[in-house]
């Protein structure tokens, strides 16, 4: 069995559009929530949502390449280019070697909605252009991603919710664990438009406490009142070891433990038994105990059961002596397809920098989350040798894992 | 609309929306070969010419159009006679 590292990392984010910026905003707990008027007129029951400007690709990359790529498709080029470039990887390698990529995303709302407007209007499938059709499909980001980056390799879009950021790394962790590849470029995309949200405002699971933005999203807060949505993409480039050393990358950490399972209940409404099964699975994989994270990176979107349940789970497994836990979420929002793997990269940065970042509006604890040791303000020089980062999605998909440091 | 007119607007979006270099504007450019005008390329050539022009362009009429004179005929006589 092949060890599985982390080469290179990238991110295009609401709290910084590369890691130096991300690293900065977690360590000052700086949010990255606003408010969309727009919605409001939609008649959205929250106008709440992550704030993120599309990158300009133009003079970047050929125009071809462009336009078929959907909004989270332009966020995870970002991501990806600057994940390969740390990872040292050029178009010479690309074009030498087979890279795979594994990449999360769940949804292409934006570009369906738009190509409906223009048959609408127009009464003519000729004058949706050449991009429709790649911009409106789930795997908007692999096609696209694939073809700029000319990758040979494993070639597919992870599905799983709110989960799929994490699964994709999960997955590629046991392709080149068990030798099947040794490069892949693993993620996670969510737009961040209304046309995708619409429906998920629809279940009331938002946030609307609208006169304060930045305080809305409270995960574990005994006020907490709903997430709020947000997105980008996140890229990790995961690699064996061994090519690692041969290639004279530079080796981040190590991924150790992953652990899956599937609620078999409710598809929205999350449940106790699923996730701390999740969790037991991926200590067992990385054959360590709960005492030896130093940090849990939370799943805790700030919805009242959600995170209620996570708190359970995590008292389930780890006890009542838990690591520092806290859920970005606090400043991000919540970034769905993408969250399982920004998620991994805070915790990454935070391992590298010796902190834990805080889970801001964090003031009153409920009966569950009073029994976590919730990092409610930034935690000043706490080395982190391993982290576990949890993530849940509708359908009651679980996915866990833990990464350390390389000594 | 006038001839020159016509070349100028095409000329635009060529330089506009296909990123192509004014000197590559010759009119015995070949599309495929010299401007690199793929299969693709020609599904958003309709949306373009639709909206610059108004008026829609069979996916077959492109079949006859191989040097960028041809295409400045094919929009000339369509939209004059729009």
């Amino acid at each position: 069995m092949n060890r599985v590292v982390i080469t290179g990392m990238g991110i295009y984010s609401t709290i910084g559009k590369n890691v130096e910026e991300v690293r900065q905003s977690l360590y000052i707990g700086r949010s990255g929530i606003g408010f969309d008027p727009y919605r409001k007129e939609l008649g959205f029951r929250s106008g709440l949502t992550g704030i993120l400007e599309m990158p300009n690709l133009k003079g970047e990359i050929t125009r071809r390449q462009r336009v078929g790529m959907a909004e989270e498709a332009d966020y995870a080029y970002v991501a990806t280019a600057e994940a390969l470039k740390q990872a040292k990887i050029d178009n010479d390698f690309l074009d030498k070697n087979d890279i795979g990529i594994l990449y999360g995303n769940d949804s292409s709302g934006k570009a369906v909605c738009e190509a409906y407007d223009v048959l609408k209007d127009k009464k003519d499938t000729a004058l949706l252009g050449s991009g429709a059709i790649f911009q409106s499909m789930n795997s908007t980001i692999t096609m696209n991603l694939s073809t700029i980056f000319r990758l040979k390799g494993i070639n597919l879009t992870i599905s799983a919710a709110c989960a799929s950021g994490s699964h994709s790394i999960g997955m590629g962790y046991y392709f080149i664990k068990s030798g099947l590849q040794d490069i892949i470029i693993c993620g996670g995309g969510q737009e961040i438009n209304f046309h995708s949200m619409g429906s998920f405002d629809g279940l009331s699971a938002f946030s609307i406490r609208e006169s304060e933005p930045q305080k809305a999203s409270r995960p574990f807060d005994r006020d907490r009142d709903g997430l709020v949505p947000s997105g980008g993409a996140a890229t990790v480039v995961l690699e064996s070891y061994e090519s690692a050393i041969r290639r004279g990358a530079p080796i981040l950490a190590e991924v150790i433990g992953y652990g899956f399972s599937s609620n078999g209940d409710h598809i929205s409404v999350p449940n106790v038994e699923g996730p701390a099964k999740s969790l037991e699975m991926a200590l067992k994989d990385a054959n360590v105990k709960s005492s030896d994270i130093d940090y849990i990176n939370a799943h805790a979107t700030a919805t009242p059961v959600g995170d209620l349940n996570e708190a359970q789970a995590i008292t389930k497994v780890f006890g009542l002596k838990t690591p520092y836990v806290s859920s970005t979420k606090s400043m991000t929002g919540h970034e769905m397809w993408m969250g399982g793997a920004s998620e991994v990269i805070y915790s990454m940065l935070m391992m590298q920098d010796s902190f834990v970042a805080p889970n801001i509006n964090f003031e009153n604890p409920d009966e569950f989350s009073a029994k976590l040791n919730i990092a409610a303000k930034t935690i000043k020089n706490h080395k982190i040798d391993m982290f576990l980062s949890n993530s849940f999605g509708f359908g009651g998909t679980n996915s866990t894992l833990i990464v350390k440091k390389i000594k | 609309m006038e001839t020159q007119e016509i070349i100028s607007k095409i000329n635009n979006f060529l330089i506009d929306e296909f990123e192509l270099e004014e000197s590559q504007l010759q009119p015995a450019a070949s599309l495929k070969e010299t401007l690199e005008i793929d299969s693709l390329d020609y599904v958003d050539l309709v949306v373009i010419i639709e909206k610059n022009f108004g008026f829609k362009v069979k996916g077959e009429d492109f079949a006859g159009i191989k040097t960028l004179q041809d295409f400045y005929d094919y929009i000339i006589k369509h939209a004059k006679s729009n």
